[in-house]
């Protein structure tokens, strides 16, 4: 109970409750551009969170995070064109709701979903910290090398199609970690003489060229644009209530959002899509699906919304990030030297529970906010591609620039913004390159820590945690392997399709 | 087509013209990197294989090598998409932008942070086609609320500018520590 307290007090501070202002209310304008998600906004601001501390800079990053979502809905539901990669299924029925007429009907509903998968997500991991507690200092050496190795594996699987491109880029953001001085044997490792790499390839250049960077030439190197968003009027309580007519699918889509989120390498599009599966499965007309079905709205905002809070669980609990987002997070713990893990929820579990409570607050404050500020919204999505990617320009030069004043990092972020680009408009995958740099960093520094208390290759998984991974990865290898054989055998005709143009935004 | 799709469906991802390229070029990128192992890492005798500092290099620049050249074969295999080297071009031209950036990072702590940031908002509106005054007083004052953002406020660690030696001596000491 104390402990509960002591997370109040944290939050109850004017720089807190000021980065949660910037964080959740910026998120939401963020999520609502097309052009810009949640990824290139948290990479820029990373470097400046660092002389924070840490409260402060990551319930600004978490605001970031848990926000974009909510204003991802509007440009989704009125110009079909979600806001952040995660919207796509809510263009999906939204938009033909708008073309009905129906607009405020549905982007009231999707905030009320979106609240109600938000709250839900962290109202689970509230009650799951005293097992996670329980649970997390079961987890040696071994048990996280493990996770992580899990982590990896469903990352390059979860890219159905361009799995051997994803196994490429993560393996790829193993070996760009491993670029430096080794920390062990202080032998050089691919440094190829140059006294810049000997300090090894840092993370936030990485970040910053792959997500900020490169959508900024994206942006710059395409036609120039402006989306067009019509305003609305009514009033955007009237959500709430109809979505309390589909509570089943609004909390079966939530719970979804929160069992994948805490998976590693999976997150908020499987989720969505489960949830929307299972919301069209067991309609009273799901003909109606895709056509403004009010019910796939609800499953596909309910569910994207609960991954934040479950996507801490892994990070807080083991220190292993699931997606890209709550990597970039990870490197924020790091700087204050607060290591996620076992420990803290033993040493710093008043900074656990603020957390939780900085993310209630951020759901409460966006939903306030979208009450009154849609049509403001509606105006600032119109900002053109072009001035966008001028501004991305300029404040990516802020983020690479303050990490330590170096122009070779500027050039290093500066080529892999070029790589970024190529990726994104081959439609591939960047998650796993950053996805390797950290767990890849994790499986190397664990595993090394576990080698001397093993005597056989056997001993590894002699723990129950440890055998329940080990088999989780074979299980997750053969299922694979039964859907490519099923594939094979009942041959499908291709259709394309942009869902997965995550990268672009 | 049907809106509704199969979770394979929805989990495919799609080739775009100019993947032959890049897949050609991650390999042959891999296979580069790869045979650089010996001389570019080291065999520690006696240690564990886990704990050789060459254990996690090879293991991934093993698995780039073995994706890389699947995925050109499956490249390879797949019908051809037109467009392949007009892609490749925008690939080239998008790297006068990273010039731009550079060129950026590279005037900042020589004229300053303020003068620069505004100059090249200007000037890379103008680049990217924008003519009317308003656009570009709008960039202009984009770039103004950048600096006062991180710099004046945030003070974010940014270089001050050498250019700002040559001011008069009370504004020089407030253009070095806020702008």
């Amino acid at each position: 109970m104390e402990n509960l307290l002591a997370g109040l007090e944290m939050l109850a501070r004017w720089d807190v409750i000021l980065a949660l202002l910037v964080g959740s209310i910026g998120g939401v304008i963020i999520g609502a551009i097309p052009g810009v998600g949640p990824a290139v906004a948290i990479a820029i601001l990373l470097p400046a969170t660092f002389s924070l501390e840490p409260i402060v800079g990551l319930t600004m990053l978490l605001g970031i995070y848990g926000s974009s979502m909510y204003g991802g809905a509007i440009p989704a539901v009125l110009i079909n064109t979600p806001g952040t990669a995660v919207n796509a299924l809510t263009s999906y029925d939204g938009y033909p709701m708008t073309e009905n007429g129906e607009a405020h009907r549905a982007v009231s509903l999707a905030y009320s979903a979106s609240f109600w998968g938000g709250i839900f997500g962290i109202l689970c991991l509230i009650l799951l910290s005293p097992l996670l507690a329980l649970i997390a200092p079961m987890f040696g050496s071994r048990e996280i090398f493990l996770a992580a190795l899990l982590g990896i594996i469903l990352v390059i699987l979860a890219h159905r199609g361009q799995i051997f491109a994803a196994g490429m880029l993560a393996m790829f953001g193993i070996f760009l970690q491993t670029v430096g001085l080794d920390a062990v044997t202080y032998t050089q490792r691919y440094t190829f003489e140059a006294s810049f790499l000997s300090s090894g390839v840092n993370l936030i250049v990485v970040v910053l060229g792959l997500f900020a960077l490169s959508q900024a030439f994206f942006l710059l190197s395409a036609p120039d644009s402006s989306p067009d968003a019509k305003p609305i009027s009514g009033r955007m309580g009237a959500g709430m209530k109809e979505l309390l007519k589909h509570k089943r699918v609004a909390t079966v889509a939530s719970s979804l959002g929160v069992i994948l989120g805490m998976i590693p390498g999976t997150g908020e599009f499987t989720a969505q899509f489960m949830s929307y599966t299972y919301a069209q499965k067991t309609s009273k007309d799901p003909e109606k699906f895709g056509k403004g079905s009010p019910e796939g709205l609800i499953a596909s905002e309910a569910a994207n919304n609960a991954v934040p809070a479950a996507a801490m669980i892994p990070l807080l609990a083991l220190g292993i990030p699931g997606e890209a987002l709550t990597a970039m997070m990870l490197s924020v713990f790091y700087v204050h030297n607060v290591i996620p893990g076992p420990q803290l929820f033993q040493n710093n579990i008043d900074l656990v529970y603020g957390l939780y409570f900085a993310l209630i607050a951020l759901n409460v404050i966006v939903m306030v906010f979208l009450l009154f500020s849609t049509n403001l919204l509606t105006k600032i999505i119109r900002v053109p591609t072009h001035f966008l990617g001028v501004l991305i320009l300029l404040l990516s030069f802020v983020g690479v620039y303050s990490l330590r004043n170096s122009l070779t990092d500027c050039m290093m972020a500066a080529g892999f913004g070029v790589f970024g680009l190529i990726l994104k408009r081959l439609n591939l995958p960047i998650v796993p390159i950053i996805l390797g740099m950290v767990l890849g960093g994790i499986m190397e520094v664990k595993l090394r820590s576990a080698m001397p208390r093993l005597k056989t290759p056997l001993d590894m998984i002699d723990r129950p945690i440890a055998a329940i991974l080990f088999g989780l990865i074979l299980l997750v290898i053969a299922l694979h392997v039964r859907t490519l054989i099923k594939e094979w055998r009942a041959y499908q005709p291709d259709e394309d399709h942009d869902l997965h143009d995550s990268q672009t935004r | 087509m049907s809106r509704v799709k199969t979770l394979q469906a929805l989990f495919k991802r799609y080739r775009r013209p100019g993947d032959i390229v890049f897949a050609w070029f991650a390999l042959i990128f891999s296979v580069f990197l790869l045979s650089q192992i010996a001389e570019q890492t080291v065999w520690k005798n006696g240690g564990k294989l886990f704990a050789q500092p060459r254990f996690w290099p090879a293991v991934s620049l093993g698995g780039m090598v073995v994706f890389a050249a699947f995925h050109l074969l499956g490249s390879g295999l797949s019908e051809r998409i037109q467009g392949r080297w007009k892609e490749v071009l925008l690939w080239i031209a998008s790297i006068e932008y990273a010039a731009w950036f550079i060129a950026y990072a590279a005037a900042v702590p020589y004229a300053g942070y303020l003068p620069t940031t505004v100059f090249f908002a200007v000037a890379l509106a103008l680049r990217v086609g924008y003519r009317r005054t308003s656009t570009l007083l709008a960039s202009a004052f984009a770039a103004l609320v950048i600096v006062i953002l991180f710099k004046t406020v945030l003070k974010v660690n940014l270089p001050s500018g050498l250019i700002y030696e040559a001011l008069p001596d009370g504004l020089r000491q407030i253009m070095l520590t806020y702008f």
